[in-house]
């Protein structure tokens, strides 16, 4: 048996061994049933129609085909503006949300502000307590009138209390001895919230703005109570629409194609829902290497820190 | 999730103290009123940047709280919910009459609790697997995988869900009668959704809560292991006697808060996986799909409105017992 550096390992019994097993085996397994849908539906969607609706579907691509794919982008205009939509109402929310959270983390995080513990308590409190849904949507359809408007899926994830705490932990660990000094200069609360505070707090602005543009991206749910115009749906919901109602969405595409050669009943239909479930995916899938680093930092200052 | 705001809580509160008693000592040096303005004076800029997130806070959770009023009254669309006539309790009534308050609460209640242990049981066995896995890339990829179900909606969930259970397409039924078997219609067979549920349940949630409790595991003085290797212990008796009481508080705060939600479904999942199909609600219906379909498809403002009160009441309550019981096991591990 080699002897290596690391002193863990110059004693190696049966039991560290077992549990060396153990451990890769039960993360390998876990690791694998969280991947494999995606595979399934991969599959499924470059899969020919007539080889599902015999067999039904499988791990493996079934008789490789790109008939769904080519039925999406016949009438690309639908998916597109989907994801227009979405993409501008993350970009907005999330600039948005993320000055409104920074402000108000920073006052909180403020040792020498007399009323931050009643401002905290504020909005701590509706963490305990909410009207639920009829109040929020009778507010939204008759008090602020938003029924089948943006705004209604802008707002209502501007602000959340999560972030709120994880913006706040963050801006505390800034030394006080630096806000002072700012301040002995001459320094005005705005200047050294935007010049000294934001700067130091660029990987909190990253991992807070990746879960806002995170809860926008994947919201369908305000979509689904107030949104009623179809060229106004996010992506999501979208999706959610079209496969729950796929017939409807192929007849669309066979409307919309404006050579009547397209029939929709010659459109394929369950891989249609798989490709399509793909195309609203997949950018989330290749962003996720990237964001997933403050992803885990996130959540590891939201369990540790506080 | 929240496991942040114990702390938290505790500093505001300490913090309130403190300012009360700051606030007493300048009273009795200056006027009430006009020390009041003095500060609101000095503090100008703190609440001009508070403003924008308390006016938000204000209308989007404090004015919804005062309409749980409309669980008393018969709601009309004309008069709103301050115009509506009252009714009493009649909602109430109405929904415990109509025989669906049993089904829902109890469905609620059954899903949550074993949501939260097996949550529970299988992320802290991932967490300690991942710590005890020495090849970095193995342990790198392996970790990426299991987080991202986190990042994708249920709405992926529930096409994914299509794909592996469908009766005549499903993967499940593909593999069945590829061994001779009878394809089992899932759609249809309500007693097999509390397994389906559970599994992505725990399928979504699995990389989240082990990077919790790893957060937690990485803060364990690696001098308690040396000590219990010196003293003989194999590593399951070092996982079991000092990993596990290790994280202890953090398990007890995150079951604290689980608890707290005991009573709130996860209407995302519950109505993706499941949506419309009347022949699983037995099994399948939970307090939340209740009340969207009341307040969507039937328009009973009333009644979802009775039925959310309800649930916001209990919630709340929920907290506070929790939060007592778990006082009264160990100070240090409550909330507030």
């Amino acid at each position: 048996m080699k002897h290596s550096k690391d002193p863990n390992k110059i004693k190696k019994g049966p039991d560290v061994i077992a549990l060396n097993i153990i451990s890769y085996f039960i993360c390998g397994i876990i690791a694998l049933l969280c991947f494999v849908p995606f595979v399934m539906i991969l599959s499924g969607s470059c899969s020919s129609e007539e080889e599902i609706l015999k067999n039904g579907f499988s791990l493996l691509p079934q008789k490789f085909s790109l008939e769904a794919y080519k039925t999406v982008f016949k009438e690309p205009i639908v998916v597109m503006r989907a994801y227009a939509t979405t993409i501008c109402l993350t970009f907005a929310g999330t600039c948005t949300g993320l000055l409104l959270q920074t402000m108000t983390a920073y006052v909180l995080s403020r040792k020498d502000f007399e009323w931050r513990g009643k401002f905290a308590f504020f909005f701590y409190f509706t963490t305990l307590f909410s009207g639920g849904l009829v109040p929020y949507y009778i507010l939204m359809t008759q008090t602020l009138k938003l029924k089948d408007s943006y705004f209604a899926l802008l707002l209502p994830l501007l602000f959340s209390v999560y972030n709120l705490l994880v913006m706040k932990s963050y801006i505390m660990a800034i030394p006080d001895s630096l806000i002072d000094a700012a301040k002995i200069d001459g320094c005005g609360e705005y200047r050294i919230l935007f010049r000294i505070v934001m700067p130091l707090i660029k990987p909190a602005l990253a991992t807070v703005g990746l879960f806002i543009a995170l809860a926008y991206w994947n919201d369908w749910y305000n979509a689904m109570l107030f949104i009623k115009s179809e060229e106004k749906y996010p992506l999501q919901y979208f999706l959610y629409k079209q496969v729950n109602n796929i017939e409807a969405y192929k007849k669309l595409i066979s409307n919309a194609a404006a050579s009547s050669a397209v029939r929709a009943v010659s459109l394929p239909t369950q891989t249609l829902k798989m490709a399509l479930t793909i195309v609203v995916t997949g950018p989330v899938v290749f962003f996720y290497p990237l964001a997933q680093k403050y992803f885990i930092q996130g959540i590891t200052i939201g369990s540790v820190k506080g | 999730m929240f496991y942040i705001q114990k702390d938290n809580l505790k500093n505001i509160f300490r913090q309130r103290t403190v300012a009360h008693k700051g606030r007493n000592v300048m009273n009795t040096k200056q006027g009430g009123l006009k020390g009041f303005l003095k500060k609101v004076y000095k503090y100008r800029a703190f609440l001009i940047m508070l403003l924008p997130g308390v006016v938000y806070t204000l209308i989007f959770s404090y004015y919804p709280m005062t309409g749980i009023v409309v669980a008393f009254k018969k709601y009309n669309y004309a008069g709103g919910i301050w115009g509506s006539p009252w009714n009493g309790f009649e909602n109430f009534k109405f929904f415990f009459k109509s025989g669906q308050a049993g089904v829902v609460i109890r469905n609620t209640v059954l899903y949550n609790i074993t949501f939260i242990i097996v949550n529970m049981v299988v992320q802290i066995a991932v967490a300690v697997c991942l710590t005890e896995i020495r090849n970095k890339i193995y342990r790198r990829v392996t970790q990426s995988l299991m987080l991202l179900p986190y990042f994708i909606s249920w709405v992926i969930v529930g096409v994914m869900a299509f794909n592996i259970f469908s009766s005549d397409y499903g993967f499940i039924n593909r593999l069945i009668t590829y061994f001779g078997g009878k394809k089992i219609p899932f759609y249809t067979t309500p007693q097999v959704w509390p397994f389906i549920l559970l599994f992505f349940n725990v399928w979504k949630g699995v990389g989240y809560g082990s990077i919790m409790y790893l957060a937690a595991l990485m803060g364990i003085d690696t001098s308690l292991y040396e000590a219990a290797r010196i003293d003989g212990a194999n590593v399951f008796q070092r996982i079991f006697k000092v990993t596990i009481p290790m994280i202890m508080p953090t398990t007890m705060i995150l079951l604290l808060l689980s608890v707290g939600g005991i009573f709130k479904g996860n209407f995302d999942m519950f109505y993706n996986l499941v949506g419309y199909n009347g022949l699983l609600y037995n099994y399948t219906d939970v307090i939340d799909t209740l009340t969207f379909r009341a307040l969507i498809s039937s328009n009973n403002f009333g009644m979802a409105g009775a039925i959310g009160l309800f649930q916001s009441v209990l919630c709340f309550v929920t907290v506070l017992i929790v939060n007592r019981l778990v006082g009264m096991y160990d100070k240090d591990y409550t909330l507030f």
